[in-house]
């Protein structure tokens, strides 16, 4: 375990997915190896792969990409999910979620370490063959990881045969084009088919019936990053870390009316307070605290009643909180809270990809009650019909992106109903 | 020198599931980024499916336009962090110096001005892309000194 201390912050980080940032060249898979990499997909190798599934499974690990699914459960269904078929292993790098940049920091500073994470879970899971879909807009991270798969193929880390063992595995990048949506993963596997962003009706999940028709493992880029760490050091190693429920460690990405914005990964566990004023360095321009949207659009907004608020899914969950991706999107006392929710509304409407109607009709309704809301005296019973239509669409919608505008509105009502009544914007 | 759609289309075998990555070499290779309808009519006869599946896909990515653009596409973040932050000063700033509104492109066919969702530039200031190039930690005044060197360096390689 490896503890660095960024200068300008007073709290202790615990970098696994982020373990070799700063000190290696991306570009350099010589740098990589010097610091201890492609060692755990050799591990690996030795073991057997239901062994590794075991050992992802006592660790803990949950899904980082928002969900906090049980990883170990994933991959025992899509090891399960038939005896001799072809199989797909999938990172989501579809990161897109407002305020939310880990994967891509990840994947700027440690392409290796993602592609060793792939190698793990192909392995365990029994697939020979991986996509990585990256968002369009990540240039940088596409790059790097173009030139690490090309260099890992060429010093045989992937390919056939892998480091002498009977285990092969190709990956592929797919690059996306602009669709918040894709990132959802049924969705992601239509994108990859070449077709338009438009979610699947679940089940079948896709260990069952994925990309191609075939059982598929899909995972977070921050998930995937664990894997390594996880063979070398052992599941125990890892489950000491983080709260009861939710181990390990996590990438925070701090951002809005903040001193210090930026990312930083503990242990699972921290308060946010701690997160806001150690890390971030408290509120710019002398300010007070009024309150953060929590994971990203598909969030939750809390106030200062919750700034002793712990980390973890389900710590947050039992407050009516949720950590999603790790966004905290801060805001100060002059902060409209009603402009902030119609931002966020806003981006469900444009991102709704219009293939069931709830969402499609809901989200524009959503915002023409928004400005309903502003223009109009009787705000109370507007701000009643926001929150049953945004509840209609919760339970008819096909996918999450309809199923997640009430979160975001739920808890505005809930910490700022007056503010949002009595606002004459 | 830029390379041809056939030329492209030879580096992938005819399926389906290329189709994102075929649209996004295509488009890079036209000078004016973006899918005019004779390359997509290549595109459908090659993987063999047909033109309106090839023009759902390309009309449902925001990457991909079917309109010619500049040669600068600036994609301004839009996402509640920004647009907290800010970004519709950015944007008026944009539109004044630029002489149009969004999603169109100015007369010299150098700027195209588009908005974008989160780009995962996330600070306590806005964010941008200029083609590939990230800008973040915006403000009114720095959006000036971009522009006008982008409009100084493309005078420069011109002559």
């Amino acid at each position: 375990m490896i503890y660095v201390t960024n200068p300008k912050t007073v709290i202790t980080e615990t970098r696994i997915a982020l373990k070799n940032l700063g000190k290696i060249n991306p570009e350099s898979i010589d740098d990589y190896i010097f610091n201890g990499g492609y060692q755990a997909i050799a591990m690996a190798l030795e073991m057997q792969p239901n062994a590794i599934i075991d050992e992802i499974e006592k660790s803990g690990l949950r899904g980082r990409g928002g969900a906090g699914f049980p990883t170990g459960s994933k991959n025992r269904f899509t090891s399960l999910s038939c005896d001799d078929c072809e199989r797909f292993v999938i990172c989501n790098a579809d990161e897109g979620e407002p305020g939310t940049f880990k994967d891509r920091i990840i994947m700027e500073n440690d392409p290796h370490l993602l592609i060793e994470g792939m190698l793990i879970s192909a392995y365990a899971v029994g697939a020979s063959i991986g996509y990585i879909y990256i968002r369009g807009e990540y240039d940088l991270s596409i790059s790097l990881l173009q030139k690490a798969i090309h260099s890992a193929y060429s010093r045989g880390f992937l390919g056939k045969k892998i480091m002498k063992s009977n285990f092969s595995f190709d990956l592929e990048l797919k690059i996306g084009a602009g669709s918040y949506l894709c990132g959802e993963e049924l969705t992601l596997l239509e994108s990859i088919e070449g077709k338009r962003g438009y979610p699947r009706i679940k089940p079948p999940f896709p260990a069952e019936k994925g990309l191609f028709g075939k059982p598929t493992l899909i995972n977070n880029v921050e998930t995937l990053s664990h894997f390594p760490a996880i063979i070398t050091n052992g599941s125990e190693w890892y489950s000491n870390m983080g709260t009861e429920k939710t181990k390990g460690t996590k990438i925070f990405t701090l951002s809005g009316n903040v001193n210090n914005p930026g990312f930083c990964e503990v242990e699972l566990g921290i308060s946010l307070y701690s997160l806001i004023y150690d890390f971030g360095g408290g509120i710019k321009d002398g300010k007070s605290f009024k309150g953060a949207l929590l994971g990203g659009a598909a969030g939750t907004f809390v106030d200062s009643s919750m700034l002793d608020a712990i980390m973890g899914y389900d710590k947050l969950k039992e407050r009516g909180a949720t950590l999603g991706s790790g966004a905290i999107i801060v805001f100060d006392e002059d902060q409209s809270v009603y402009d902030l929710l119609f931002s966020v509304l806003r981006f469900f409407q444009h991102e709704s990809c219009g293939k069931c109607i709830p969402c499609r009709i809901g989200t524009t309704q959503i915002l023409m009650l928004m400005e309903k809301l502003k223009n109009e005296h009787n705000k109370k019973d507007i701000l009643a019909e926001i929150l049953y239509e945004s509840e209609m669409m919760a339970k008819t919608s096909l996918c999450p992106l309809g199923q997640s505008p009430v979160l975001p509105i739920r808890s505005a009502i809930m910490y700022f109903e007056n503010e949002l009544i009595k606002n004459n914007q | 020198m830029k390379i041809m759609t056939e030329e492209i289309l030879l580096k992938y075998k005819p399926q389906k599931n290329n189709l994102l990555q075929i649209l996004h070499e295509i488009q890079t290779e036209q000078p004016h980024q973006y899918l005019p309808e004779t390359e997509l009519r290549k595109v459908s006869k090659y993987l063999n499916i047909s033109m309106s599946s090839v023009y759902g896909v390309v009309s449902y990515y925001t990457m991909f336009s079917i309109k010619p653009r500049g040669k600068f596409i600036v994609r301004l973040c839009q996402s509640p962090v920004c647009d907290m932050l800010g970004s519709q000063l950015i944007a008026n700033k944009l539109k004044e110096l630029l002489q149009i509104d969004f999603n169109e492109t100015t007369s010299d066919g150098l700027f195209t001005l588009e908005f974008s969702e989160c780009l995962g530039l996330c600070a306590n200031k806005p964010s941008m892309m200029i083609n590939k190039q990230a800008y973040t930690g915006l403000n009114v005044d720095v959006i000036e000194l971009i522009i006008n060197d982008l409009r100084n360096e493309s005078k420069n390689s011109d002559n």
